[in-house]
């Protein structure tokens, strides 16, 4: 009988670049700048970490394939290393890998690291690529904002909002991000925005506008994970533990059976229920005190925050307008920013949630802390709103 | 006898300003005011003679209830692929069945007439099908321009439920060179049109038809509907008056509505007077290029009672005024609009990845399950049913004629498209069966979550940099 992650391997260390337009950058810029802070914060030498896995969601337009860039760009030891990919879970997929070696009791410690160079396109936006050969035959050509502005449309009809209602509730989730966002350093967009700012800009995709749409940037951000023993021994304290880690992976159900209606991401629905029972919360609303959600456009969050259980189903505007998730709100939500404002360096997100997690529960988050962190949620989406991958992480102190 | 049992007609939707196009030109070319009035119909980005010719098909073969098909000829002279039989993809989207005769006719005006006394000639037992097909490229501010039109046109041909039967045919090969485009050439070249009609027209048309009277047995006062395919807008009455067939007896050409389409024109303007056609009326229907063929019918008693799904008059009202000149331009290459680095991405078709979904790419077809009854496109391995996932358990199912409800979409201004911005969704079929894909022919405001929409065959993608054009299904919302 599997017992779960819970308290099995707490976090060691973590570090997190600057997020942002990183011209002057490269991917190995990026993951030594997130590697040294995390080193620094473990307190240990570079080979005493015995394997690596590595994240990188888009190889065309950042480091390539294999493990190799990783490797070479940290200079490790020639310990194992493994390269994983999984769309915008990436990151967290990364995490999974090192923290399930170190529970297996494979290795003691182990690091994961998430990088995205996506700003060497030339354009903006997501870079363009093939879905594959047999499905570029026949898939609309659709970018992120209208894969998830199908979410918004899907979540509207089933609902009955009118468009202006829904509207001015996805600026909410994008102004109170970006307040957020202001206070936070490492931050790509560090400025405050208006509710008028996001409805009046112009549409990428109907209804997301320029507004909802988090920022495209270049980033890196790693985790080292151990034994409670271990990290004790090292002279740690306050340990952030792993609570849980799920994913949930599409089947087709979504994009082609009729018991889907687009209204809702049906792999957080399951994700969610997995971890929380692995962590042992039976009620989400009061016991996870803050939340990292996909927030790769407005009406993501919004609807997410449904999928989780945090807001009534259908309610999920009137929870953002009445401020449930905001950073003086009851389960404040993206309180670095999220990926609206801290940035989406792809193969990075994952690891960047949990990173502020981490810093929250070790009181160290500066000018955003939060009073009383206790359990904290990570929730990445990769795909579409059709055909996803949903990753969920939870630490909270070791129990 | 073989007779035409059936027809259909496709005129794409959007019906380009002919005052926009002269008003945009006219500072080289002063006359072409003259020629801006009306409109002309212009293929969409996505359309081209294969998929006008896959409308036109299906508007016909939707008239004739379940009859195999054994023989279907594309006539064009503006296939999209000189080297990849054209009807078979055709033939293929319409799911016929892969043993019947395919065949691409092309290289003349006259294409399509000379395809029609082919198969009427043929020993064919079943039906068959002569679809034409044209979209003809011309020069930016030729009066070609304003004076062509895209359109397809199909007649089914066979013995049972004819609607006109055939009386006499004759032909004239001969190499009178009015125009012609080269193995080299983009676009035509011609000569000037008095000389055309005086020694071409005048002079060949007569030929033919004072023989195919005379083997007949007619006289040309009791021709009741004159077709001559021509963007000379006096000639068919100049024609008809030396013929002796009496003038409203003259089909018009339709230059302030549609436009000449070319090689498809004949079958076209055979469609409009089918449709206007009473029993025992006579219809002369002339091809003209490289010689000329006649071909005289009578309508029999049937045509009273039919219908057809779409003929001229219902496709002539399924329009969308254009009155952007430049899209024209760019939907035709006649200038390289900016694409962007998006629409930069190559488009490469593996060619094996193709072939193994040929089914669903042409064909639009899914899956039934033999255990459960879901219905689903792509048809995979396993059954999309959760309560089921049996294995190859899934026989063809055609979503081709099924209407859908539109379930989500957008207006994506990011992703590249021909004509931005590009609307996708996923789309809820009757009887089941959900896929997300692109809509064509959106109208802004038009659409939201509940709008009905049918099914039809588009081209997806170019690929420029080998001359290979993808094509999928694609949704419209219904009006």
């Amino acid at each position: 009988m599997a017992t779960g992650i819970k308290d099995k391997v707490v976090i060691l260390g973590m570090g997190c670049s600057k997020f942002g337009e990183r011209w002057e950058s490269s991917p190995a810029d990026l993951m030594v700048e997130a590697f040294e802070e995390c080193l620094a914060d473990c307190g240990i030498e570079r080979n005493q970490i015995e394997a690596a896995w590595f994240g990188a969601g888009i190889d065309a337009f950042n480091v390539g394939s294999s493990a190799l860039p990783l490797s070479i760009a940290l200079r490790l030891n020639y310990i194992p290393v493994t390269k994983v990919e999984n769309m915008c879970a990436t990151g967290t997929e990364a995490f999974r890998g090192a923290v399930y070696a170190v529970a297996s009791g494979a290795c003691d410690i182990a690091l994961a690291l998430g990088v995205e160079k996506l700003k060497d396109t030339g354009y903006g936006g997501l870079p363009q690529r093939t879905r594959g050969v047999e499905n570029d035959m026949y898939w609309p050509n659709l970018s992120a904002p209208g894969a998830f502005a199908q979410l918004a449309s899907g979540y509207r009809a089933k609902h009955h909002l009118n468009k202006d209602d829904l509207k001015r509730a996805m600026a909410h989730v994008s102004v109170k991000s970006h307040a957020n966002g202001a206070k936070n350093p490492k931050a790509h967009l560090q400025r405050e925005i208006t509710e008028e700012q996001v409805v009046n800009a112009p549409f990428i995709a109907e209804p997301i506008g320029l507004f909802d749409c988090c920022g495209v940037s270049d980033g890196s951000a790693c985790a080292i994970v151990t034994t409670p023993e271990i990290a004790r021994s090292l002279g740690k304290e306050n340990l952030v533990a792993v609570k849980a880690l799920q994913l949930a992976v599409s089947n087709g159900t979504e994009s082609s059976h009729d018991s889907w209606d687009g209204s809702y991401l049906k792999t957080t629905r399951i994700a969610s229920h997995r971890a929380y029972a692995e962590a042992g919360i039976r009620k989400p609303l009061e016991e996870i005190t803050m939340t990292e959600v996909h927030d790769c456009f407005s009406i993501t969050e919004l609807v997410t925050m449904e999928d989780l259980g945090l807001a009534e189903e259908g309610k999920g505007v009137n929870a953002v307008l009445d401020g449930n998730f905001d950073a003086d709100g009851k389960n404040p939500c993206q309180i670095d920013g999220g990926l609206k404002c801290f940035g989406h360096p792809i193969g990075a997100s994952g690891l960047r949630m949990i990173y502020e997690n981490y810093l929250q529960l070790q009181g160290r988050a500066g000018a955003r802390q939060l009073a009383n962190p206790k359990l904290g949620l990570n929730h990445n989406l990769g795909g579409f709103p059709h055909q996803n991958i949903c990753s969920i992480s939870i630490v909270g102190p070791l129990t | 006898m073989t007779g035409i049992t059936a027809y259909g007609v496709y005129i794409p939707r959007a019906r380009l300003s002919k005052q926009a196009v002269a008003e945009a030109n006219a500072w080289f070319d002063a006359s072409l005011l003259s020629l801006g009035k009306g409109e002309r119909s212009i293929c969409n980005w996505d359309e081209d003679s294969i998929t006008m010719a896959v409308e036109a098909a299906r508007a016909c073969l939707a008239c004739m209830g379940d009859h195999a098909i054994d023989a279907l000829y594309l006539a064009s002279t503006t296939f999209p692929f000189l080297d990849r039989q054209n009807s078979v993809i055709v033939s293929e989207a319409l799911s016929l069945d892969r043993t019947q005769r395919t065949m691409d006719i092309g290289a003349s005006q006259r294409a399509a007439t000379s395809g029609l006394i082919a198969l009427l000639e043929s020993e064919h037992k079943g039906n068959t099908l002569l679809v034409a097909s044209e979209h003809r490229r011309s020069k930016a501010g030729s009066r070609a321009e304003l004076l062509w039109g895209d359109a397809a046109a199909c007649v089914a041909l066979g013995s049972q439920n004819v609607i006109a039967e055939v009386v006499g045919i004759e032909t004239l090969a001969d190499d009178f060179i009015d125009h012609y485009r080269g193995e080299e050439a983009e676009f035509d070249y011609d000569w000037e049109e008095r000389w055309i009609r005086d020694e071409g027209f005048m002079k060949s048309v007569p030929l033919v038809v004072d023989t195919l009277l005379n083997n007949s047995g007619v006289t040309s006062e009791e021709i009741d509907f004159f077709i001559l395919p021509t963007d000379q807008a006096r000639t068919p009455m100049g024609l008809a008056q030396k013929l002796g067939i009496e003038g409203d007896g003259v089909v018009d050409n339709q230059l302030a509505s549609v436009g000449v389409a070319g090689a498809a024109q004949s079958i076209l303007l055979l469609a409009k007077a089918l449709e206007a056609a009473k029993p025992g009326d006579l219809i002369l229907l002339i091809g003209f290029g490289q010689g000329c063929d006649a071909i005289l019918l009578r309508a029999t008693d049937a045509i009273a009672s039919f219908k057809p799904v779409r003929g001229v008059s219902a496709a002539l009202l399924a329009r969308r005024e254009e009155t952007n000149y430049n899209k024209f331009l760019s939907f035709n290459r006649l200038i390289e609009r900016d694409i962007g680095k998006r629409g930069e991405v190559d488009r490469q078709t593996y060619l094996s990845g193709y072939n193994r979904r040929k089914d669903l790419l042409t064909g639009f077809i899914g899956g039934k399950c033999r255990e459960c009854g879901t219905v689903q496109i792509p048809r995979e391995n396993y059954c999309v049913n959760p309560e089921c996932n049996a294995l190859d358990s899934q026989d063809p199912y055609s979503f081709a004629d099924k209407k859908g409800t539109v379930m989500t979409w957008t207006a994506d201004r990011l992703t590249f498209d021909w004509n931005p911005p590009a609307y996708f969704g996923m789309v809820q079929f009757e009887g089941g069966g959900k896929l997300m894909m692109d809509f064509t022919e959106v109208e802004e405001g038009s659409i939201d979550s509940g709008s009905i929409v049918s099914m039809h065959f588009r081209i997806r993608q170019f690929d420029s940099q080998r001359g290979f054009r993808k094509y999928f299904w694609k949704a419209v919302i219904e009006e």
